[in-house]
């Protein structure tokens, strides 16, 4: 048979649009809950509140009421572009036993599960940039990014967000097969993010030592730095490629680390569950 | 014999007493919900302390006032998240399946039966650490409220407890009619969160909103203004009336979806 001398990498390729038209039409069947998923994700428009009332005031640093609205508006774009709920869906899997039909598959489960998530990408595109984009250039023209180049390193670091978002979301999942709390330790994970990522507060007005901490990390890589090359607060073209650099190589990081837990995971699962 | 209210004391002291016996029974998770409730409750206040770290007021409020809200909000979340989510969320999933039939078939009230279902004692924890942080704020502030200004606190957080539980009720009416609601609950909290700030900070339409619509004002500042004793009588009045009211709904449609849930299902 052909189709099992096949190279795994080949294989994975050849099933890669079926999964993709598969998880386009799981998004549209479920799309009420889908769009509940996403309005979930007010935080950012929560924080705003607080800080354009305190920028209505005076200026805050050097951010006055435009660049909050620009940064906050960017972070729900990219939040919403990145996010997953992929903890959840490999939970139950595991809970209910689910995970083993998807082990039978002959492609990697890694594969299955992006295929259905970035399946749902275009749909969120649909239903809330649209919005966010207008409301972003109406109010903050002047100081989006508007280089070609860093629109391309934008591109880039979007694509990079994704994939660190994700992949450190499968591990977190993975981190289910060996402990039955991993929605704890993705809590643990959330506080981390939300405050050295930018989620909360824009890196620029982080306390000294939280941005020191924060370097040392991938969450600004995973939401601070696309967001900040959108509002154009890289002046540097040399500076985003450098960010840029430092992003993927927690990209490759991250991949090798999720890959790593997965097969010791998968490993005790088959132990215990056949 | 005793009488009906006695009787529902006593229902509800079994089912309390089953969760509490539920949950002695995962010690560990004692540690690491109390471990969380603290790190979320330091995450919170880090735009606040960033804020106030240049600024003297927000919108007419100083760093303790707006450090009450916070505490009212940590409460209100532990209420929410101990008492009122447990069991409300199991519902839908049950209408769905149609086990809650058999809810209906047990000789008492099926709101009261749901609504008690399962309690996690473990999230008292975030209502302590807000208390922790209310007396914070009052040691911050080198004064003692007055004894007046407590109790009108203590009786607006109930009326905001019943606000945020008739809230649960509404959706959970809703559901019998739109089936699949089940993230509903995400949605809920993630609105929730907007009542960490005091309602001055947000402007036109979303002040609106916060306070007549989704009646986050009435749950955080109304109560740590009573406290603070700035909330002026009126508005309090007004406040614990729109609870009722609010309950009031809740029950009406409550009442209403199971007649039209029985009918449909024979």
């Amino acid at each position: 048979m052909p189709s099992e001398t096949l190279p795994a990498w080949r294989a994975a390729l050849r099933a890669t649009p079926t999964l993709l038209r598969v998880g386009v039409a799981e998004t549209v069947a479920y799309r009420v809950e889908f769009v509940i998923w996403m309005m979930t994700t007010t935080l950012p428009l929560i924080m705003l509140g607080l800080w354009t009332s305190v920028a209505a005031e005076a200026p805050f640093a050097q951010f006055g009421q435009r660049e909050f609205v620009a940064y906050y508006i960017a972070v729900l774009i990219v939040r919403n572009l990145t996010g997953s709920w992929v903890v959840w869906q490999i939970n139950e899997e595991i809970r209910r036993g689910l995970l083993s039909f998807r082990l039978l598959r002959p492609v990697h489960p890694f594969v299955t599960y992006a295929a259905s998530h970035l399946a749902s990408v275009p749909m969120r595109s649909v239903i809330a940039i649209p919005f966010a984009v207008i409301l972003l250039i109406s109010s903050a023209r002047e100081i989006l990014v508007t280089d070609p180049v860093m629109l391309l390193v934008l591109a880039a670091s979007l694509l990079g967000a994704w994939l660190i978002t994700f992949f450190i979301l499968l591990m977190i999942g993975a981190v289910g097969l060996f402990v039955d709390k991993s929605v704890a330790v993705f809590e643990v994970y959330m506080g981390f993010f939300a405050v050295l990522s930018g989620y909360l507060v824009p890196p620029a007005l982080m306390p000294g030592w939280v941005a020191s901490i924060a370097k040392w990390t991938p969450f600004p890589s995973m939401l601070g730095f696309p967001v900040q090359l959108a509002i154009g607060s890289y002046h540097r073209r040399l500076d985003a490629l450098g960010d840029l650099a430092i992003q993927w190589g927690w990209v490759v990081l991250v991949i090798v680390a999720a890959l790593a837990v997965w097969r010791a995971g998968i490993r005790r699962y088959e132990a215990f569950g056949s | 014999m005793r009488g009906r209210a006695g009787r529902y004391v006593g229902l509800l002291g079994v089912q309390v007493r089953a969760s509490a016996v539920t949950s002695m029974q995962y010690r560990v998770d004692f540690l690491i919900e109390g471990a969380m409730s603290l790190y979320w409750l330091g995450w919170n206040l880090v735009p606040l302390l960033i804020v106030y770290n240049q600024r003297p007021t927000v919108a007419g409020w100083d760093f303790p006032s707006a450090l009450v809200v916070i505490a009212w909000f940590s409460v209100l979340r532990g209420l929410l998240e101990g008492a009122v989510n447990p069991s409300l969320v199991g519902v839908v999933e049950k209408i769905r399946t149609g086990e809650f039939d058999y809810l209906l078939l047990k000789p008492a009230d099926a709101q009261f039966l749901v609504s008690t279902a399962k309690f996690e004692p473990w999230k008292v924890l975030d209502v302590l650490g807000g208390i922790g942080l209310a007396v914070a704020a009052f040691v911050m502030l080198g004064r003692v409220p007055a004894a007046a200004d407590v109790a009108l606190c203590v009786v607006l957080l109930f009326g905001a407890a019943l606000v945020l539980y008739s809230l649960w009720i509404l959706i959970i009416s809703a559901s019998f009619w739109v089936i699949r609601l089940d993230n509903l609950v995400y949605l809920f909290m993630a609105v929730f969160d907007a009542a960490r700030w005091p309602i001055a900070v947000f402007r036109g339409f979303w002040r609106v909103l916060f306070t007549l619509v989704i009646p986050l004002a009435l749950m955080t500042t109304f109560p740590a203004m009573a406290i603070l004793g700035t909330l002026e009588s009126h508005v309090a009045i007004l406040g614990l009336g729109g609870a009722v009211v609010f309950a009031a709904a809740a029950r009406l449609l409550w009442r209403a979806a199971i007649r039209s849930y029985t009918s449909a299902s024979s």
